[in-house]
Order: C-alpha cells, then structure tokens, then sequence
C-alpha cells in the first residue's frame, strides 16, 4: 500500500475523532433550537462554565474567594478537600440545571413570542455574562483537568496497524473514549426524546406550542429541561475538551466552529449534528493533508469548515437534514 | 326550572346531569375592546352546548377563558363545584378540559398516532426513572394508554393513517385528528372552535356525526363554537347565542329560533 494512502487513513480516523468533539457541542445547540427556537450563542461558554465549575469542585475550591477575600480582607482560596470525579460531575450537573432554571426564569421567560434576532442578542448577552460569571466564580487562570480518563497513544491500535502496514496510527486514547461516551449520548437522547413521556413532550412543544399547552404541557418545565440537558452535553463537552488542552477560556469558542456544522447537518436534526461534525472533522483534517499543506501553505483547518458551510448556504440552505424550507407564495 | 343537582331529559331522550361548568359575570377586556361583556352560562353534564354568533362576537374570546388562554379581567369560572383560580393553559388541559382549534394546532411532524398519544400525557403517572428501566408499571401503563389511543383512532376512522405524519393530511383530516387528540384525554369537558370551518357539506355531515357519537358513546360533555346555524340547531342540546361580546339568548334550539333579538342580530333589523 502507499504511503499517502496509509497516513491518509490515519488522518481520516484523527478526523473522525476531532469531529466527535464538534459534533458534541452542535448536539447542545440543536437540543435548545428545537424545542424553543432560539439559537444559543452561549453553548460554548455553558462547556467552559461546566469545565470551570468541574475543576473548581474538584479541588476544593472556593467559589468567588477573589470576591470574598477583596471584601472581607480574608485569605481564603481553597477549602482543602477534593471531591472524587464521579461525585464532582454530578454537583456539577445540578449546578447546570440551577443555571437551566435561572436562564429561563430570568431571560427567556419574558421573551417569549419575541423576534428570533432578539432571542439570538439574549443569549449573546448572556455568553457574556457566564463567562465574567465563571470567571469571578472561579478565576480566569488555565486549569488542567484530570477526571480519570485515559490518555495516550492507544497501544493496540498501534501495534496492529505497525503489524499490518509497517507503520503505527497515533489514535489518542481520550478521542476513543470520547468517541464511545458521545456515541452513548446520542442513542440515549433519542431513546428518551422517542419513547419517554418527556420526550414526547420535548417533541411536541417543539412542533408547536399552542397545542403543546392544549394537551397540558407547562412550557416553562420543558424549557428548563432542554436547556439542563443542553447543560449537560456542554458538561460532557467540557470534559472532553478541557482534557484534551485544558480549561482556558478559549474554550468557549469551539462554539464557532459548531456553526458550520449546524449549517452542514440542519439545525434542526440531532443526526445531522452528529453526521455534520463527522464531514468536517475528516474533511478540514483530508483537506489539509492532501492539499492545503502540500499546496496552500498549511493552516487551512481554520477556515476550511467555514467555506465549506458557504457552499452548502448557496446549494442546501437547509442543511442535510434539516426540514425543508417552504414558502407558500 | 333547571336545578343545580338535578339534570333534565333531552328531546331524543338522554339524561343531562348537574352543572360542571359555570361561567359567572365573565368580562374580557383587550386594550379599550370589550370582546365579553358581563356573560354567564352554564354547561351540564352529558350534554352538548352551542355557542353561537356572527362573526366578531366574541366566541373564540369565551372558549378561550374556558382554556385558560385568556384570563378574564372580571367573573369567575366555576368547574365542578369550585372556583377555579386563574390558570395557565395547561393547568386547564390537566384538569380534564380538551380543546380543538379554529385553525388547527397540530404536531405536524409527528404521525398521527404519536399526535394522539399526546393527548394521554394527563394519564401517563409513571416518573422518568421507571420509564427508563421499561418495567412493570410504566409498561402496564404505556400499553393501556395505547389501547385507548388504538380505541378512539377505531372510533373517528383514521385508522388508516394512523402512521402517516400529520403534515401530509387534507384539511377535514387534520381536524379529525384533532378531534381525536382532544378525545384520547378522555376529558370532562371537550372544547371545539368551529369544528366544521372551512369544510365541505360531507365533511360537515361526517363531522356532525362524529361529534354526535361522541356525546353519545363516551358521554363527552361537548362545549362548541359554530357560526353555521343550520348545524348547531341540530346538534345542540342547549344554545348560548352571543352577539358583539354580550349574550342576546340562552336555551334550547327552538327558544333560541324564535327570540325576536337573535333573529335580529342574525337577519339585521331595519332602521328607520
């Protein structure tokens, strides 16, 4: 086999892996957009507020202590315990629900029936305020994270493929294990949404609200349910990422890169989050191996996701799986 | 008279039970409109209610007090022998009270038997947690519900699209299934805005029919809106008739026929 051919499988498979990520941080904003329309900016910034808050457990630290100590003169930072992974996940995880209930109480309560443009400004609004919230609550200094997952060079897959093609794939153990805690997401969720009470409720208040209330279904409780699960993709999210380089506030841009892939997979379809951030994590990693480091002169992974969506807004506005568009005229 | 407790005797013969619902001094208030002004009303058990008026008369304005979509500024809202505090729509749906629209409000990329399962959320108890496990009670539970769902689907003959996503349906469909979300309730009391709008004259009939088995095999008390006199007068046990947000009539089809202020609101009155 060529050597091109063989390094370009790998690729494909690193690709695959980065996608996953991708596709993890669309899922969040697919969960919100359908069921309440509104497109949240702030999924990225849940992720790093849920990595923020994660480390923050973790190791006993004092929540707002800048704060505290700049008022009462004090000197504390940290409580001096740590809170095993497991246990620390799920404080987490009813932190994000508090933030759930708090996002809808407070914000998008009151909006209800406004413009999608003034719902997109709130949560632009309210991207902002999480990430001084965060960064007040838990300071704004880059935080490793290690809630136990493996890291690494997976040994097998190298030693196999070595055995095979005389050349060993570098697969990062933590992409596999993302990969399979992603996979595990996905068929939860649409088990739930297929065949839960909930979910069922999720689909309807999705599909239209005035008869959603007809059957007897409180808006309000399924909001705050969607934005908690939101919540928790952007904690699994978090966890992925932030182990991957670490919780820093950079974090809260992967939000960015989710927006090709809602345009590529349709901002309605939780598969097509899924297959949408597989396309471009394998497409901007294929690209840059085979033509935009030989030829263009590399770094062509920022932009490639970007004018690949261009290209699908000008062919399929809707996306691959998104609902069609049409217009009565 | 009519009697709180004591119900009375149709001409075809049912038995008409106590009030269940009644409307006290309702007045509904939009900006400087008066869309109900100072109406009450009754609705009794068993029986099938009209209300009727031009259009503008303030009709969907009252079944949507009776929802809980509007709240009214002033009266009150009895429901079985309490006075209901004001309500969100859904709370209202809870307590037994199933509505159809004038424009139908379907979940039109759900099938039509996932539309109807809607309708049994009031009846499904069973917490998340045993949901996710699929045993026993849940379980128990999630095939009674069908089999009722399977019932009324029997009931409106739409077994036949039963699978079909409701965006795909005709018009007189939509409204069936409608109908049928409304029934898979199983509700107290069964709201229907203009259930026959828009529809040809066989569809009218077939709809006449089935709101008729309805009252008759379930027992369904039925509160409905229609401008189309000619098909309220032969459904309805009893007639609100209301006109620019106040009452001009209430009674049996024949009492209402023959009030000189109906024939009026309806036919026009000469000035001079």
């Amino acid at each position: 086999m060529p050597d091109q051919l063989i390094f370009g499988m790998e690729v494909f498979l690193n690709g695959l892996m980065a996608g996953v990520l991708y596709a993890l941080v669309a899922l969040g904003f697919v969960l919100i957009y359908k069921a309440s329309g509104i497109f949240n900016y702030a999924q990225g910034v849940m992720a790093l507020f849920a990595a923020l808050t994660l480390v923050g457990i973790m190791e006993g630290q004092v929540p707002f202590s800048h704060l505290i100590n700049a008022i009462f003169g004090t000197e504390i930072h940290h409580f001096g315990w740590h809170v095993p992974a497991l246990a620390a996940i799920l404080l987490t995880m009813v932190v994000m629900v508090a933030l759930a209930w708090a996002v809808n109480t407070f914000i998008f309560k009151h909006l209800v029936n406004q413009e999608p443009i003034i719902l997109f400004m709130a949560t632009i609004g309210l991207a902002y305020f999480l990430e001084g919230f965060g960064d007040m609550m838990w300071g704004s200094d880059i935080k490793t994270m290690d809630v136990g997952l493996p890291q690494g060079i997976n040994e097998v897959i190298d030693e196999t493929t070595a055995g095979w093609f005389g050349y060993g794939f570098f697969i990062d153990n933590l992409d596999i294990v993302a990969t399979v805690i992603a996979a595990a997401l996905v068929f939860t969720l649409i088990v739930f949404a297929q065949y839960t009470k909930q979910g069922r409720a999720m689909r309807a208040v999705a599909d239209d609200h005035q008869a959603a209330l007809s059957v007897g279904i409180s808006l309000n409780f399924i909001w705050v349910m969607v934005w908690s699960l939101a919540g928790f993709v952007a904690l699994v999210a978090g966890i992925m990422w932030g182990t991957k380089s670490g919780v820093q506030f950079s974090l809260s841009l992967i939000a960015l890169k989710a927006l090709p892939v809602l345009m590529l997979g349709g901002f309605t379809s939780i598969p097509g989050a899924i297959v949408g951030g597989l396309l471009i994590g394998v497409g901007e990693k294929l690209f840059e191996f085979a033509i935009g480091a030989p030829y263009l002169g590399g770094a062509t992974e920022i932009w490639f996701a970007y004018v690949l969506a261009l290209i699908f807004l000008v062919f399929r506005p809707q996306g691959l799986f998104g609902e069609k568009i049409i217009e009565r005229v | 008279m009519l009697d709180q407790t004591e119900g009375y005797t149709t001409e075809d013969g049912r038995k008409i039970g106590g009030v269940v619902m009644e409307m006290k001094n309702i007045t509904l208030r939009f900006g400087g409109v008066v869309a109900i002004q100072d109406i009450s009303f009754d609705v009794r058990e068993g029986e099938i209610r009209a209300i009727i008026g031009p259009n503008g008369a303030g009709k969907s304005s009252m079944l949507n007090v009776i929802s809980g979509f509007y709240n009214p500024q002033e009266g009150e809202v009895w429901y079985k022998g309490e006075k209901r505090p004001q309500m969100k729509p859904y709370q209202v749906a809870q307590q037994g009270i199933a509505r159809t629209f004038q424009n139908i409000a379907l979940f039109e990329g759900m099938s039509v038997l996932d539309n109807v399962m809607t309708g049994r959320i009031r009846q499904m108890k069973s917490g998340l947690f045993s949901q996710s496990f699929w045993k026993g009670k849940a379980e128990r539970e999630e095939v009674e519900n069908r089999a009722f769902v399977e019932r009324i689907i029997d009931f409106l003959e739409i077994q036949h699209i039963r699978k079909t996503p409701v965006g795909r349906l005709p018009y007189g469909l939509k409204k069936r299934v409608e109908l049928a979300r409304a029934l898979a309730a199983e509700p107290s009391i069964l709201l229907l805005d203009e259930p026959m709008a828009g529809m040809n004259v066989e569809e009218k009939e077939d709809m006449s029919r089935f709101v008729l088995d309805v009252n008759d095999e379930f027992g369904t008390t039925i509160v409905l809106i229609e401008h189309d006199m000619g098909v309220v007068m032969d459904l309805s046990d009893r007639v609100v008739v209301m006109d620019y947000g106040k009452k001009i009539g209430d009674g049996t089809p024949d009492e209402v026929r023959s009030n000189q202020a109906v024939i009026d609101a309806y036919l026009g009155v000469a000035h001079d």
